[in-house]
């Protein structure tokens, strides 16, 4: 116990001094992040169209945004495009990291090759994909120029294909760094488990089915974790390759959240679409925090 | 069998390996193919890119796109290259990288060695930021820099970036410190040590590493924004949109050329800390998904 004053100050000072530190910071997110969450949700129910106005329209904007065509468009080709990023991230991967496991000679310069486009802006991205399935000036010249005549691969002006453009820019950007976290995945396995299993005469495929992937569940966990959120926050790809286009074919939630908000003077719809998406990655979210801090403890 | 590594122990066959190394090289070309299109055709003059075989190399070498790109090309209206976008993309990066690795620093301190009640949660809050689309901030974030008057400004950009890098920022040093014995903290106190002392003369003596990661994931993700940048940028757009207008821009000859020397220019910096400091680069994706 302090006997003076100023000593007892200066005890209390310290006392404090740590959530001092800590408020700006904790005061900056609950406004900046859920204060305006919590402004968004409101917005939602209003009948805001270039500006915020607060007319409360009850549900509205969300009977309006599902009668949409526009928006279940975004929504399916988000399904479609979710889907396929993250299954495809993820069994190349794994192929790729349990492959390069495999005391592989030049694994060095391996690993970093397949790691940089995660260095890329998604702009860089799509700029670089956008030309390459151009058929005019791409892939499909090049392959007519150097000899296979009837060679087509005209994705990204077809309506129902382009999506799928979009999901090979995606993969192309981040399945090498799914590799690295099931690489440190396999590194941390214990070779003796391993070893006991091949005296125990179980072939490479069921030591890998059996075994190894079983005792990679976190890194799978992980990796579905930042990829779903990855997929529904895409934007700057679809902007850089397609523009949302042609026509609305690769149009997704962000895109459409953006539009209705800023270009097509619907704040309430775009609020409302910004909403669903919150609520979308929150229920995934939220349980897999919950779960890692718990843990912790 | 084969002699201890850290290496899976499995042992494979011939043909497996050949098969292997085959994929493998395989990927690799996958991945470096969009590198060498556009590195190739960045430095071809634009007659040969549109009559000729992209994966061709140049017959004559020019730098005459990446002098375009740099400094002539038309962006938006303006025909000034990506030269003063750059610019403002360091002034934006900067400050922005600095500010939230000091706080996210101090942050993760608190959190692992002064701990109080509801810290946990405190965490958790900060934390779910991370992964919040940002479409739910767009329209209150609009309103409140135009109330700031920062509205289309570096400085808008960069307190953007700011409070939403402090989850992530947060996050790692936290995890670092975690690590940390709390009985040397315990025994400073003890020597009568204050909580900036601590913070200074134990503490960050040993982060070079976690600040090291720290610093390359906010550059990173800063320097790639377009989300934020487009919607708030106005007259200081940053390198992303502005490469974006340029590749986009409808009016006259596609200069595929000059799209390509922009493409890698709005890459070089990530690309280049990519390169030097990699090992970290990936150090830092892995914190930001795997716990500590």
């Amino acid at each position: 116990m302090a006997t003076s004053v100023t000593a007892d100050f200066r005890t209390r000072l310290q006392d404090w001094l740590p959530k001092v530190v800590l408020a700006p910071s904790f005061a900056v997110i609950l406004l900046f992040v859920y204060g305006f969450i919590a402004f968004t949700v409101v917005l939602s129910f209003t009948g805001s169209k270039m500006l915020p106005k607060w007319d409360f329209i009850g549900f509205e904007n969300y009977a309006k945004l599902f009668a949409l065509q526009h928006w279940s468009t975004a929504v399916t080709n988000l399904a479609i495009f979710a889907t396929l990023y993250i299954v495809i991230c993820t069994l190349v991967g794994l192929a790729l990291a349990i492959f390069l496991d495999q005391k592989i000679r030049g694994e060095g310069l391996l690993r970093p090759i397949y790691l940089y486009p995660m260095a890329l802006s998604f702009i860089v991205t799509g700029t670089a994909w956008k030309w390459f399935l151009d058929p005019g000036i791409g892939l499909e010249k090049t392959m007519r120029l150097w000899g296979w005549e009837s060679f087509s691969f005209t994705w990204i002006k077809d309506n129902d294909m382009a999506i799928y453009t979009i999901v090979i820019a995606a993969v192309w950007q981040t399945s090498g760094f799914v590799m690295a976290m099931f690489l440190a995945g396999l590194r941390g396995i214990d070779n003796e488990i391993l070893k006991a299993a091949q005296i125990d005469g179980a072939s490479n495929w069921q030591l890998y089915r059996r075994i190894v992937i079983p005792l990679l569940r976190p890194a799978f966990l992980s990796a579905f974790v930042i990829l779903f959120h990855l997929a529904i926050k895409s934007y700057d790809l679809v902007v850089a390759l397609t523009g949302g286009g042609p026509g609305r074919s690769t149009e997704m939630p962000a895109t459409f959240m953006y539009s209705y908000t800023f270009t097509r003077n619907q704040m309430g719809i775009g609020a409302s679409s910004a909403v669903i998406m919150l609520m979308t990655i929150a229920a995934i979210m939220i349980p897999y925090l919950y779960s890692e801090l718990k843990e912790k403890k | 069998m084969a002699a201890v590594t850290q290496d899976t122990a499995v042992s494979t066959g011939r043909i497996t390996r050949t098969f292997i190394y085959v994929v493998l090289i395989v990927f690799a070309l996958f991945y470096l193919l969009p590198l060498y299109v556009m590195g190739v055709n960045s430095v071809k003059p634009l007659a040969e890119i549109t009559g000729g075989n992209m994966m061709a190399l140049p017959q004559t070498w020019t730098i005459e796109p990446w002098l375009s790109a740099w400094s002539t090309a038309q962006i938006g209206v303006e025909p000034t290259g990506l030269k003063p976008y750059f610019l403002n993309s360091l002034l934006m990066v900067v400050p922005a990288v600095a500010i939230s690795t000091v706080v996210g620093a101090l942050n993760g301190y608190v959190l692992t060695k002064w701990r109080f009640r509801g810290d946990t949660w405190v965490f958790g809050l900060m934390l779910f930021s991370c992964f919040i689309p940002f479409q739910i901030v767009l329209i209150p974030m609009a309103v409140v820099l135009g109330k700031l008057g920062l509205a289309g400004s570096v400085p808008g950009l960069v307190l953007v970036h700011v409070v939403y890098g402090i989850g992530f920022t947060t996050l790692y040093y936290r995890n670092y410190y975690a690590a940390f014995p709390t009985e040397l903290v315990r025994a400073a106190m003890m020597d009568g040590a204050g909580f900036f002392q601590i913070f200074w003369r134990i503490m960050l003596p040993v982060s070079g590493p976690i600040t090291v990661v720290s610093v390359i994931w906010q550059f990173t993700n800063i320097w790639n924004d377009f989300l934020f940048g487009a919607s708030f940028g106005g007259t200081s757009q940053p390198m992303t949109v502005a490469l974006n207008n340029l590749v986009q821009s409808s009016t006259g000859v596609k200069e595929y050329n000059v799209h390509f020397a922009g493409a890698i220019l709005a890459a070089l910096p990530t690309l280049f800390v990519y390169i030097v400091a990699g090992r970290y680069f990936v150090r830092g994706l892995m914190a930001g998904s795997v716990k500590g």
